[in-house]
Order: structure tokens, then C-alpha cells, then sequence
């Protein structure tokens, strides 16, 4: 990265705000003093998909598929929060075995995202081993997803009133080895992730979110509670099995004693609940009744039903990146919504990337950007304009940045 | 601390590889040569992994058993089904199907089932292997 002497000392880098593999499009202007960033300024809202407004021509059934097709990683949170918003909204009461099968998936799903997040994260500070280690354990919980759903990564199992395929006790054995090949590798990645020093050195102190922060920028999910505030809508609200099981909020002091709120809390807040959704799903095992996995198999009938509804309903949900908030209404009329409102957690957690980022250096952008979880991808494309030339810093040279500090701190 | 990685690297040395080597064991040059080569007998393919029971594959279509009744057009997400007024029998193009088997659920009859194959990679979306009917 070459650049010119100027008198002006500080310089603007904008990242984003399109890349094909962006969740949620996003735009950043860096400003720049030297290494430093010294100011952060956020806008969203570059491309709307329509994904709302295409479920009005859709039955709630039809708009399941589609909510799937919100976030690839998040197949079963957005389902779920609809879901939960149509049964509210229709008053529909799901047999208790279904809610634990849910549970079950849902838990499988943050296991199979946070492990994702462990490589990706491994991979943005250089240490690409870990990376392909975890990808091996996520091929894992990867084959259990198509093992019990029939399908990798859209998951396609939600239904409303249920869910879609029960588990038969001939599953057990093979879901019972998988949590436990789980368990060994999570005590490898426990130890790689918090013992050695170059992650210590690189994530420890960088990218600190204050709880007062977190609290005032209402950051969700696994950012907000690294920063010591108990927020976790599984606790909060108990909705589906979770009243019945045995949960807790988790921060990063449950194994530390301390919280910081920086990168550093972020990993342990991730490996812990790897640990606590492997304990969850083991619980659902040993304590699900038997019973129907829906409450009304005929859909015809189910779409009859919801015809009537002549109301309004809430679905939250926490998926692997925080709360997911899902609104939806009924007109009376037709079986279509009449709205659909998605609130997906990333939303929320862009917001505390500016005090995150104030003051840290352009290498850590990757790290610390990565630390929140986000569909990694706003560092893809990085162009700088600096005294009107204008060139390029493309995900790989942030990368190799980044790659360097790691060497740097090594020596 | 430095050379900590030793002992996994000595034991990766004796390790079968993770993934399965499919279609063969290096990445052939052409693809289509070593297609045809397959089909002579010249080649060997190394064979997938077996798909888990209940995946969702290519779908099969029990003709004489479908009534006609579109339930499963009306509830298809992808609108991947077309029915065909004539014969009152439906149409499915492969191409447009996203694999979640809502129509074999709504189905009354049963006739629509999700079979085995994925490997579905064609260049033509109207191939007749992406047509069931
Ligand atoms: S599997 Fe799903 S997408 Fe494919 S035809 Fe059936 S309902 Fe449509
Ligand atoms: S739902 Fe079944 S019986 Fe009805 S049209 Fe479709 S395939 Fe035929």
C-alpha cells in the first residue's frame, strides 16, 4: 500500500458497500491518521432485496423457504422466528415433543455457525491450520444437519406447528457419537484458541466494546454478552423447550473472571456456547416426551385456519449471531401475509464496530470486523482515494496486512 | 512452544486424507474426456460418499398414482411444478427445484418420493434429466 506525502494527515478509506457474498450490503468510510483509524461512519440500505414484500404473494408455507433464503448460515433461525410469529398470531399450540426436536436444530445450527466463525476468525489473524481443522469439524455437523433434515445447509425442517422430520431412537447412536467427537475436538479448539499466543497477542485488548456501549448501540447475541451484559432471548423468553432445560446466560467471566469486551472475550464467548448448545442437545435427548411433531399434518387445512386470522404476531428467536426478530400480519382475507417484518441480529451488532474500530490500526479492520460475526465480506473490496488518485486495497491485501501483523507481533 | 505442531504433523503423515478423492483421484484435465473414457471402460470413477437415508434428491414421480388435485403446485416454493391440463399429470423442472420436498409432504397420494441422485450438473436447464414427468 503505497502512498504519498500529503500535508493533510489523515486519509478516507471506503469499504464497500456491494460484494456477492455480503448478507447484508454495507458501507464504511474509514478515516484514516497514519496506522490509526480514527473515525468510522456506518450506512446501510445499499440493496434491498425484496424478500418482504415477494411473501405477499406467497402462503406462509411458500414464505418458510423463503425467510431459509434470507441468511445461508441462518437457514433454521429465520423459519423459526416466522414461525413463531404465525403461531402467535394464530394462536397455535405445538405439540411438546416438536419444540424439543426445534431446540435440537437450533442448537445444531449455532454449533455448525460459531465453528464456522472460529476458522474464519483463525484465518482473518493468518493461521490457516485452524482453519481447515475446523472446517473439518463443521464437515461433521454438516453431515448430522443431513443426516436428521436431509439437506446440508438449507435445512428446510420448520413448519408451522411443528416440525417436518422427528428423530426415531435408531438416530440416537449416530447423533450421540457426533456430540462427542464434538466434545474432543471442542477441547483441541478450546486449547488452540486460548492458550496460544499469537491469538492472545493479536485479539486480547483489540476491537473493546464497553457494556455501556453495547448496552446504548442495543448490540445482540454473543457481541453484547462478551461485553458482560446478560442478554439472551433463550433465558428471556423460554420460548419453545427452553423453559424446561437447563440454561443460563453465558459471558466470557464464567472462564476468565473478568470481562474486557474485546476480541479475545468474543472467542471464549463463542467457545462457550459451542460447549453449552453440545450440553443443550444432549439434555433434549434424554428429556424429549413422545408425542406428534405437528399439530396439524393436513396443510390444506392448516391454511384454512390461518385464512381466518385476523391479527398480528412476534416471533424472536436467537440465532448464532443474536436475537432475530421476525413481525407479521394477517389481513383475514387470504392466507398470504399482509406484512412481513425481518429484523436479522447483524443489523444490530454494525453499529458497535465504530467503537470497536476508533483507534485501532487498519490490520486489525479484519480481526475485529470478523469478532462480530458478520457474513464476512465488507473487507472484500477496500478502494482509497487519497489526494484524488485512487487505488485499490482488495480483500487479499487486507488479508496479507493483517497476515503481517501477526508476524510482526511474533518477533 | 515452537515445535508443539510436531507430533500432529508426524501423525498426519499416516493419516488417510478427510475428504473422498470423487471423481478420481487427481482432478482430470478434461472432464468430459474422462467421461467418455468412464463409459468406455478406459477409466475408473472413485464413487461418491452414500447419501444418509431421507436425503433429498432428485425427485421421483409416481405417475398413475397422481389425481391431479395441483395441491402440490400450490404449495411449491420454487413454482418448479407445471401441470399439464391435458393428461391432468404434472410437470417438474429440476432446474427451478430447491430439494425441500414441501410437495412430497402435501401430496395426498404419496405418489412424489425424493430419491438418491444429486448429481444434477447440467448446462441445458430443459435437459430431460431435469424433467420429471
Ligand atoms: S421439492 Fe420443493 S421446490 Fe422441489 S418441486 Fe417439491 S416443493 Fe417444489
Ligand atoms: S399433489 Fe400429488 S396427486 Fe396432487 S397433483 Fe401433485 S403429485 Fe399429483
Amino acid at each position: 500500500m503505497k502512498q504519498e506525502t500529503t500535508t493533510k494527515t489523515s486519509y478516507h478509506i471506503p469499504v464497500g458497500p456491494i460484494h456477492p457474498a455480503l448478507k447484508e450490503p454495507v458501507y464504511f468510510e474509514f478515516e484514516i491518521s497514519g496506522e490509526r483509524i480514527v473515525d468510522v461512519n456506518v450506512k446501510l440500505g445499499h440493496v434491498h432485496r425484496g424478500v418482504e414484500w415477494a411473501s405477499r404473494k406467497r402462503n406462509p408455507i411458500q414464505v418458510l423457504y423463503l425467510a431459509e433464503r434470507i441468511c445461508g448460515i441462518c437457514s433454521f433461525c429465520h423459519p423459526a422466528a416466522f414461525t413463531l410469529a404465525v403461531e402467535t398470531a394464530a394462536d397455535i399450540q405445538v405439540p411438546e415433543r416438536a419444540e424439543y426436536l426445534r431446540v435440537i436444530q437450533g442448537e445444531l445450527e449455532r454449533i455448525t455457525s460459531h465453528i464456522l466463525w472460529a476458522g474464519v476468525a483463525a484465518h482473518e489473524i493468518g493461521f490457516d491450520t485452524v482453519l481447515y481443522f475446523t472446517w473439518q469439524i463443521r464437515e461433521k455437523a454438516l453431515d448430522l444437519t443431513e443426516y436428521l433434515t436431509g439437506n446440508r445447509v438449507t435445512k428446510g425442517i420448520m413448519t408451522i406447528g411443528g416440525i417436518r422430520r422427528d428423530i426415531t431412537p435408531d438416530m440416537l447412536p449416530r447423533i450421540k457419537k457426533d456430540l462427542n467427537f464434538f466434545k474432543d475436538n471442542f477441547e483441541k479448539l478450546r486449547h488452540i484458541f486460548l492458550d496460544d499466543k499469537t491469538i492472545k497477542m493479536r485479539s486480547q485488548g483489540a476491537g473493546i466494546l464497553t457494556k455501556k456501549d453495547a448496552l446504548k448501540l442495543c448490540a445482540v447475541g454473543p457481541t453484547t454478552r462478551a461485553s458482560g451484559v446478560k442478554k439472551d432471548v433463550r433465558v428471556d423468553t423460554s420460548y419453545f423447550a427452553y423453559g424446561d432445560l437447563d440454561i443460563d446466560y453465558i459471558t466470557p467471566d464464567v472462564l476468565t473472571g473478568e470481562v474486557n469486551g474485546d476480541v479475545y472475550d468474543r472467542i471464549i464467548q463463542r467457545l462457550l456456547e459451542v460447549k453449552q448448545s453440545i450440553g443443550l442437545i444432549e439434555q433434549c435427548i434424554d428429556q424429549m416426551p413422545a408425542g406428534d411433531i405437528v399439530s396439524e399434518p393436513k396443510i390444506p387445512k392448516l391454511m384454512n385456519q390461518l385464512k381466518k386470522v385476523n391479527g398480528e404476531g412476534v416471533g424472536r428467536h436467537e440465532a448464532p449471531r443474536g436475537e432475530v426478530i421476525h413481525y407479521v400480519k394477517f389481513d383475514g382475507h387470504s392466507e398470504n401475509p399482509y406484512t412481513w417484518k425481518v429484523r436479522a441480529p447483524t443489523y444490530n451488532n454494525i453499529l458497535p464496530w465504530i467503537p470497536m474500530l476508533k483507534g485501532e490500526q487498519i490490520a486489525d479492520i479484519p480481526i475485529v470486523a470478523a469478532s462480530t460475526d458478520p457474513c464476512m465480506s465488507c473487507t472484500n473490496r477496500v478502494a482509497i482515494v487519497n489526494d484524488n488518485k485512487r487505488y485499490e486495497l482488495t480483500k487479499e491485501q487486507l488479508h496479507s496486512l493483517s497476515v503481517e501483523k501477526t508476524r510482526r507481533v511474533l518477533k | 512452544m515452537r515445535f508443539s505442531m510436531l507430533p500432529s504433523v508426524f501423525a498426519q503423515m499416516f493419516k488417510k486424507p478427510w475428504t473422498n478423492k470423487f471423481p478420481a483421484k487427481y482432478a482430470p484435465s478434461n472432464t468430459t474426456q474422462f467421461l467418455a473414457d468412464v463409459g468406455e471402460g478406459k477409466a475408473e470413477i472413485i464413487p461418491p460418499i452414500e447419501t444418509p437415508i431421507g436425503f433429498r434428491g432428485k425427485i421421483k414421480y409416481d405417475k398413475e398414482k397422481c389425481i391431479g388435485c395441483q395441491l402440490c403446485i400450490k404449495y411449491c416454493p420454487c413454482e418448479a411444478i407445471e401441470f399439464k391440463p391435458k393428461t391432468k399429470k404434472i410437470k417438474i423442472y429440476l432446474a427451478r427445484c430447491c430439494f425441500c420436498s414441501q410437495c412430497n409432504d402435501v401430496c395426498p397420494t404419496n405418489c412424489l418420493t425424493m430419491g438418491e441422485e444429486f448429481l444434477l450438473a447440467d448446462t441445458d436447464p430443459y435437459s430431460k434429466d431435469l424433467i420429471v414427468e
